[in-house]
C-alpha cells in the first residue's frame, strides 16, 4: 500500500488527475530560489520558453543571459560565474546539455567543482514525434560517472520544484533531469525530498518483489504495484530521485528483505538507475535484478504513449515482465 | 549547364509552390514540426533538386551524384517534400511525417530513407560532416572532382561554435567542391538573431575565414540558378550562398514571424489566423501565389 509518509495527493488512482510538466516545476522552482538567492542567475541557449527559463528572465533580465545555440560555451561561460560567486543555472535540452557540452562540463565545472547547476529538458522517449535525435537517453549514464556530480530525477513537477530549490542551497555541480511531456502531479508540498535520499513509496512486510525507479515513470510503477498487490503479490516501490550520490544505505535494506529486485526508468538500460543499483548491490547484497528500459536502441517518432509501449515500459509493458519475472 | 527559359523558371514556381502545399499538409497532419523554415527554402530546395544537383531518384545511391547534406534538420518538411516530388518516394507518404514507424523521422535518419545522406536535428554538426566528405572526395578524385557537396545551414544554427571550425578548416583546405547555402531568415526560436546572437556582419564573418561569398535573394529563382552556377565556376575557395529569405514565404499570413518556427499550421500564433483556421488559410493563400504564376505562363505562350 502507499506509504503514508508520502504526502502524496488524496488518491493518485483517480481517473482524473492534474497533469503538469517537469520542466515546469524546475521554472517555477528556480523563480522561488532566484527570489531568495540575488546570486542565482540562469542561461539558455536559444530555448527560454521550452525549458521554462523565461519566468525567471522576465523577473529577473539582468540576472538571465541568453547564449544562442552554443551549448558547450554555455557550460563554461557558467564555470566563469561560478568562478566568480554567481549560482548559474543552465538550461537546453538534455541531448545537447549534458548531451553535447559532457567534456566541458566534466572539466570546466566538475573538476574545478564549482557550483554551476546543469538542466537537462526533453529526457527520454517522451519527447515523441521529434525522434531519436532529440531524446536523450544516456544523460543518466553520462552525468553520474563524473565525479563531484549530483544527479536528480524528480518524480514529477512538485519534486522538480523542490529539486530545484535544493539544488541552489546545494554547494557544487548538479544534474536535473526533467521532461517535455506533461505528467501527473501525484506529490504535494508536504512530500519530503532531500539530496540523497530514497524513499519507499509503496510498502509491504517482506515483498516478494522490490521495484526501483526515478523519474515520471515513477506513477506507472505505483499503478502496477496496485494491480499486483490486488492480485495478491507483495511489493514494494522504492523512489530514488537522486542517481548520485545514492542512498546505498535504504537501497541495501530493502533489497535484504525482498525476494526479487526490478529496476525501472526511461533511459538506456546500461548505465542508469539500473545498472547504479546492480553496482551497489553486486558488492553489498547480491541478487538477480530485472532492469527496465530501453535496450540498447536509439528512440525514433511516434506519441509518447507509442514509444513507451514499443519499448516495454508503459504500464502494461511493466506489469507484464514483472509478472512473469516473480512467477 | 545551360540558362533557363522563363518558361523553365515559371514552371520551377510551380513545383515549389506544390512543395510548399505538401509542407503544409504533412506537418498539419503530424500536427508538430516546423513550419517557417521549411517554407522559407522551398525556392532553394526547388532549384537543387529540379535544375542543379546531379541525383536519380531512382539511383539513389549511385557514386557519381551530388551530395546534399542538410545540417538544420528542423526543416526536414521541405526535405521530404521536395524528395517526393522529385520521385524518391510517393507524395502521399508525407502525410505519415513525424508518425510511429515512419521512414519520415521528425528529423532525418539516415538509414531510415533511401537519398538521405546524414541524419541531423542537433544544430552545428553538418557543415563538418559536409567538409570530410570534400575532402575524402578531394583525396581520390583530386581537384579536378565534378561533384558538388551542397550544406544547408540555419543563420541561428551559426551560432553554433562548431560551424566556425569547420569553416576553418574548409578556408584552410580550400575546398571549392563544398558550397554552403545559409537560410539567411533573420529568425531563431527565441526570436530575431540580430536580438537573441547579432551574426552581422556575416558577409565579412566568411570572406575572413578565406570564402567565396554570394549574398542574395533566396525566392528569386533565376537568381538561385545564377548563383549555384557562379559557385560552381569557383577555384580554390569553399563557397558560401548567404540566401535571404522570408521565414514562412509563401503564406502571407504566417510572413515574418519567429513565432512559426517551430509550430505546424493549427497550433501557431494565433493573432492573424484561428488555429482551426490555419491549414485552410495556408493553402488558399499559397493556391493564391499558384494562379499568379500560371498567369504569368498564359503571358509566356502568347508571347
Ligand atoms: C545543438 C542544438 N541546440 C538546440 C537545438 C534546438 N533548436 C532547434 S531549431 C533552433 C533554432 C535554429 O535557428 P535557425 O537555424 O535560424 O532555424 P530557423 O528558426 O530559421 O528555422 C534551436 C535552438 C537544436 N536542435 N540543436
Ligand atoms: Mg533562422
Amino acid at each position: 500500500m502507499l506509504n503514508k509518509d508520502s504526502h502524496f495527493i488524496k488518491d493518485i488512482f483517480a481517473k482524473e488527475i492534474k497533469e503538469e510538466a517537469t520542466r515546469v516545476g524546475y521554472g517555477k522552482g528556480l523563480l522561488e530560489a532566484g527570489e531568495k538567492n540575488k546570486n542565482i542567475v540562469a542561461l539558455c541557449a536559444d530555448l527560454t520558453e521550452s525549458t521554462s527559463t523565461h519566468l525567471f528572465a522576465k523577473k529577473f533580465p539582468h540576472r538571465f543571459v541568453q547564449v544562442g545555440i552554443t551549448e558547450q560555451s554555455m557550460a563554461s561561460v557558467a564555470s566563469g560565474m561560478a568562478a566568480m560567486g554567481k549560482v548559474p543555472f543552465f538550461s537546453s535540452y538534455a541531448m545537447f546539455s549534458p548531451g553535447r557540452n559532457w567534456e566541458q562540463i566534466r572539466t570546466t565545472i566538475c573538476y574545478n567543482d564549482v557550483n554551476a547547476k546543469i538542466i537537462g529538458s526533453h529526457s527520454g522517449v517522451s519527447v515523441g514525434p521529434d525522434g531519436a535525435t532529440h531524446q536523450a537517453l544516456e544523460d543518466i549514464a553520462i552525468t553520474r560517472v563524473i565525479p563531484n556530480m549530483t544527479v536528480i530525477v524528480p518524480s514529477d513537477s512538485e519534486a522538480a520544484r523542490k529539486a530545484t530549490i535544493k539544488a541552489a542551497e546545494h554547494n557544487g555541480p548538479v544534474y536535473i533531469r526533467l521532461a517535455r511531456e506533461k505528467t501527473p502531479l501525484i506529490t504535494t508540498e508536504k512530500t519530503p525530498f532531500e539530496i540523497g535520499k530514497a524513499y519507499p513509496v509503496w510498502v509491504t512486510e517482506k515483498p516478494d518483489v522490490t521495484i526501483f525507479s526515478c523519474g515520471d515513470i515513477l506513477f506507472n510503477v505505483l499503478r502496477v504495484a496496485k494491480t499486483l498487490t490486488e492480485k495478491n503479490k507483495k511489493v514494494t516501490v522504492v523512489n530514488v530521485p537522486t542517481i548520485k550520490p545514492l542512498d546505498t544505505k535504504t537501497i541495501i535494506e530493502h533489497a535484504k528483505n525482498s525476494q526479487k529486485i526490478v529496476t525501472v526508468e526511461e533511459h538506456q538500460r546500461s548505465g542508469g538507475l539500473g545498472s547504479a543499483i546492480s553496482e551497489v548491490l553486486s558488492e553489498s547484497c547480491p541478487k538477480q535484478i530485472l532492469r527496465l528500459g530501453v535496450d540498447d536502441s536509439f528512440g525514433e517518432s511516434g506519441t509518447p504513449t507509442e514509444l513507451f509501449k514499443h519499448h516495454g515500459i508503459d504500464y502494461d509493458g511493466i506489469l507484464a515482465s514483472v509478472e512473469k519475472y516473480i512467477k | 549547364m545551360i540558362s533557363l527559359t522563363d518558361r523553365k523558371i515559371a514552371d520551377l514556381e510551380l513545383k515549389a509552390n506544390d512543395i510548399r502545399v505538401s509542407i503544409i499538409e504533412s506537418l498539419a497532419a503530424a500536427g508538430s514540426g516546423h513550419t517557417a523554415g521549411s517554407l522559407g527554402m522551398a525556392d532553394v530546395f526547388t532549384v537543387l533538386y529540379f535544375a542543379v544537383m546531379n541525383h536519380d531518384p531512382k539511383k539513389p545511391n549511385k557514386e557519381d551524384r551530388d551530395r546534399l547534406i542538410l545540417s538544420n534538420g528542423h526543416i526536414a518538411p521541405v526535405l521530404y517534400s521536395t524528395m517526393a516530388h522529385a520521385g524518391y518516394f510517393p507524395v502521399k507518404e508525407l502525410l505519415t511525417l513525424r508518425k510511429f514507424g515512419s521512414r519520415l523521422q521528425g528529423h532525418p535518419h539516415r538509414t531510415s530513407l533511401p537519398g538521405l545522406e546524414t541524419s541531423s536535428g542537433p544544430l552545428g554538426s553538418g557543415l563538418s560532416q559536409a567538409v570530410g566528405m570534400t575532402i575524402a572526395e578531394e583525396m581520390d578524385a583530386g581537384e579536378i572532382s565534378n561533384k558538388f557537396f551542397y550544406c544547408l545551414l540555419g543563420d541561428g544554427e551559426l551560432n553554433e561554435g562548431q560551424n566556425w571550425e569547420a569553416i576553418m578548416l574548409a578556408g584552410k583546405k580550400r575546398l571549392h567542391n563544398l558550397i554552403a547555402v545559409v537560410d539567411r531568415n533573420n529568425i531563431q526560436i527565441d526570436g530575431n538573431t540580430e536580438d537573441i546572437m547579432p551574426l552581422e556582419p556575416l558577409r565579412e564573418k566568411f570572406l575572413a575565414f578565406n570564402w567565396h561569398v554570394i549574398e542574395m535573394d533566396g525566392h528569386n529563382m533565376r537568381g538561385l540558378y545564377q548563383a549555384f552556377l557562379d559557385a560552381q565556376s569557383v577555384a580554390e575557395k569553399p563557397i558560401v550562398i548567404i540566401a535571404h529569405t522570408i521565414p514562412s514565404k509563401g503564406v502571407l499570413s504566417f510572413q515574418r514571424d519567429y513565432r512559426w518556427h517551430g509550430a505546424p499550421p493549427g497550433k501557431g500564433p494565433e493573432d492573424r489566423v484561428k488555429k482551426d483556421k490555419q491549414k485552410e488559410v495556408a493553402l488558399k493563400e499559397l493556391k493564391e501565389v499558384r494562379g499568379e504564376i500560371e498567369e504569368k505562363i498564359k503571358n509566356l505562350n502568347k508571347e
